[in-house]
């Protein structure tokens, strides 16, 4: 019989999900602050949200083409990216900025050094961190109903008391897709309950970070203060940093316990940028610092293969 | 009931209802049979026929060489046409007895291979093993009686029957326990026998309870053997793993079962312990299970060993489509891609398995996005992704630091890579090499 056969080695079947699949749950889990953020801030965040995705598809196909790589931008890697870009940005910032944002996510981070999989920071934060240092002023000017005002963290740092449940819902100025508690945490539920994350980043990340704000609260005066805890949990991009900055496959450990060991960095890194720091860009300066520890975190957590260290 | 588990491990799909309620059907050999030499792991076997020679069914026609090597009998009767090199199934071609078919299946007298039991020394019944040329059927092929030999006899306390059948689309071990459960018990006796105070277990994962209730109702009068009821999970029925999840003892892959005093022996190969002893027969047959989506009439065999493959596809009703992309000697986890059908059963064939299309080469491997899948299903606790990237910039030393030879190339790491990367490959491939090297 003549015939044409396959020949592979083991195994000969394949789990369902892909990179593109897992790219696409997670957008679909950004969905509900994304929506929220065009709510709340009008159509600019809209035009913000697709100039950054748009951009960001664009600079990954156009390198690629310009290096002679395969084009990957189907497996919404870069969209995905662009998508966690513009959620960082606020709204009222000039149309240059997203497409300068999306150069330096895509270019500089994610392709410079080898593309998917091989960066060493969060694409989207870096890029953020990027235009925060370049355009200090424009990046923290937050319009809200027209008027510019200051985010509840900023009053928070001031010493004003804040109001939570807007915190909560989002109703508050702020970056497009950070201001949503509700929102975010919405998706991050997707995200776990599909498997795509798990528990123990975000988990170690808003417990550490809990316990530090509460033996701050107590060390300064106010007691167990469980409504500065929540404005302090809501407030700035915790939760979108938690749930889908933090837990960013390429930039987080693999290890169970590397996954503990970099929450609880984050959670202590955060407390400390927030309470001590100057900027209200904690959240986004922890992970990118985090990010850097990973291989050391990996290296020491490796796990031990099955039956090693039994008798022998 | 917690059921008996290890971490790890993967869900597939299983494809097992294909077969698994057709009763086991005996196949008996139309064309000629051939008989590689090396069916086992070890030294091949040592032909004791010439060509011209006439054979009958459960004749020796090669012997051992050396202690770890096995014997090897026809399951037909005829003439020896040939002893030359013929292709296997693992894509070599290797020496083999050819042995054309009379048809009349004329059988050696077995009643004069039994002896009464209980008139048999231990070292008798583990020469009449040898002599049957009995070797693991579940596919690692390892000698049988050798696996009865460890140098620490007195401190074997458990013989586990893996009945796990954890690859899918695999239902041969399956059937075995539903139709011939006091064979099971019976074999696993004679081997516990060998031992001063060995308990047995049957282990069979939770996906079978037909199985399980049968076994459980054979056993229930009898002290020292258990049921044990795993957890439905690939790659339950290895063995590093199955003890684990039988008895709460680690061991690595430099150790052996007998080292945590443990034997594992498959059902198959339990079976042919008792046929050994109790019916004089030497292992001339097995089942094996002729399955996939491009089969016909999915079914269990009892087919001779040595018959051809493309005869048994014929006979289970030919292919569904004209040409099916891959057929898999083995399991769909483990099982190895053949790229002709004209090559022999062996004792260590448990599944003739033809897909229409084939999972591996419908995507490209992609860039590894570090999601840890792989990790996380590993049953060696491993890191596959690191240990596939370490190997393939031939880190050496790195890649042992990192546990690379633990692995048990279960396929697990591959089969969920979301990137579509060949880690189970990357990761085989440097082992060999480097117990390759070890050799020289």
């Amino acid at each position: 019989m003549e015939q044409m056969m396959k020949i592979s080695s083991s195994p000969h079947i394949r789990d369902q999900e892909t990179t593109s699949g897992i790219m696409k749950q997670v957008i679909v889990a950004l969905m509900p602050a994304t929506i929220f953020g065009i709510y709340n801030f009008g159509i600019r965040a809209l035009f913000i949200i697709l100039l950054t995705v748009g951009s960001s598809i664009g600079f990954e196909a156009g390198y690629q083409k310009l290096t002679g790589q395969k084009i990957t931008i189907y497996d919404l890697s870069a969209a995905l990216t662009g998508l966690l870009l513009a959620l960082n940005l606020p709204s009222s910032v000039p149309f240059w900025m997203p497409v300068i944002g999306s150069f330096f996510a895509i270019v500089v981070v994610k392709q410079l050094f080898g593309g998917l999989g091989q960066n060493f920071m969060n694409p989207a934060l870096g890029a953020k961190c990027f235009l925060l240092i370049s355009f200090a002023a424009r990046m923290t000017i937050f319009t809200y109903d027209a008027v510019s005002s200051a985010t509840p963290l900023v009053s928070l740092k001031l010493g004003e008391r804040v109001k939570v449940l807007p915190m909560f819902v989002g109703t508050i100025p702020g970056t497009i897709g950070e201001t949503s508690a509700l929102a975010l945490i919405l998706g991050g539920c997707y995200l776990l309950i599909r498997r795509i994350i798990n528990y123990r980043i975000p988990a170690c990340y808003l417990g550490t970070f809990s316990i530090l704000i509460l033996i701050y609260a107590m060390a300064t005066g106010r007691g167990f203060d469980i409504s500065f805890l929540m404005a302090h949990l809501f407030g700035g991009s915790l939760m979108l940093g938690a749930f889908f900055m933090a837990t960013d496959y390429v930039t987080s450990p693999v290890t169970s316990m590397g996954k503990v060991l970099f929450g609880v960095i984050l959670g202590i890194l955060t407390f400390l940028f927030r309470i001590f720091g100057a900027y209200c860009e904690d959240v986004s300066y922890a992970i990118i610092l985090g990010n850097l520890l990973v291989p050391l975190i990996e290296r020491i957590t490796v796990p031990k293969a099955f039956g090693k260290g039994a008798k022998e | 009931m917690g059921l008996f588990t290890f971490l790890g491990g993967i869900h597939p799909y299983d494809g097992k209802e294909l077969s698994k309620d057709k009763e086991i059907i005996d196949y008996l050999p139309k064309g000629d049979c051939v008989y590689p030499l090396s069916q086992h792991i070890g030294a091949p076997a040592i032909p004791i026929v010439k060509k011209g020679d006439l054979v009958l069914v459960g004749q020796k026609i090669a012997e051992a060489d050396g202690f770890v090597s096995a014997n090897i009998h026809s399951g037909i009767s005829g003439k020896v046409k040939a002893i030359e090199p013929r292709m296997t199934a693992s894509g070599m071609e290797e020496n083999s007895i050819i042995i054309e078919n009379d048809g009349q299946f004329k059988e050696i007298d077995f009643t004069k291979n039994i002896r009464p039991l209980d008139q048999l020394y231990r070292e008798d019944v583990k020469d009449i093993i040898k002599e049957a040329g009995i070797v693991g059927m579940g596919g690692t092929r390892f000698p049988t009686h050798v696996k009865l030999s460890p140098k620490n006899e007195e401190e074997i306390d458990t013989i586990i029957v893996n009945g796990a059948e954890c690859e899918p689309y695999l239902t041969s071990d399956y059937r075995r326990i539903l139709e011939s459960p006091e064979k099971v018990i019976a074999g696993l006796q004679i081997v516990m026998n060998l031992f001063d105070d060995a308990k047995g277990i049957i282990a069979i994962e939770d996906n079978k309870p037909e199985a399980i209730r049968k076994m459980e109702e054979v056993v229930k009068d009898i002290p020292n053997i258990t049921v044990n009821t795993l957890k439905t999970k690939y790659p339950q029925g290895e063995e590093r793993q199955l003890i684990y999840a039988n008895t709460g003892r680690t061991l690595n892959s430099s150790m052996l079962p007998a080292d945590v005093g443990c034997i594992v022996y498959n059902v198959d190969t339990i079976v042919a312990i008792y046929q050994a002893l109790i019916e004089g027969r030497p292992l001339y047959e097995r089942i094996i299970t002729v399955t996939g989506d491009a089969i016909q009439n999915p079914v269990n065999y009892r087919v001779r060993i040595g018959t051809n493959t493309q005869e048994l596809i014929e006979a289970a009703g030919g292919f569904t489509v004209e040409n099916p992309e891959k057929i898999i000697s083995g399991g769909p986890m483990m099982g190895k891609t053949m790229f002709s059908l004209d090559v022999p059963i062996v004792k260590g064939s448990s599944c003739i398995l033809c897909f229409k299309e084939d999972d591996v080469s419908k995507e490209e491997p992609s860039n590894c996005i570090r999601c840890g899948r792989c990790t996380k299903v590993c049953p060696g606790r491993m890191m596959p992704y690191k240990l596939a990237d370490l190997a393939s910039h031939g880190q050496i030393d790195e890649f042992l630091k990192y546990g690379g030879m633990e692995c048990c190339e279960c396929g697990c790491c591959s089969y969920i890579c979301p990137a579509k990367r060949h880690l189970t490959r990357m990761i085989a491939d440097t082992r060999k090499q480097i117990l390759e090297d070890r050799k020289k």
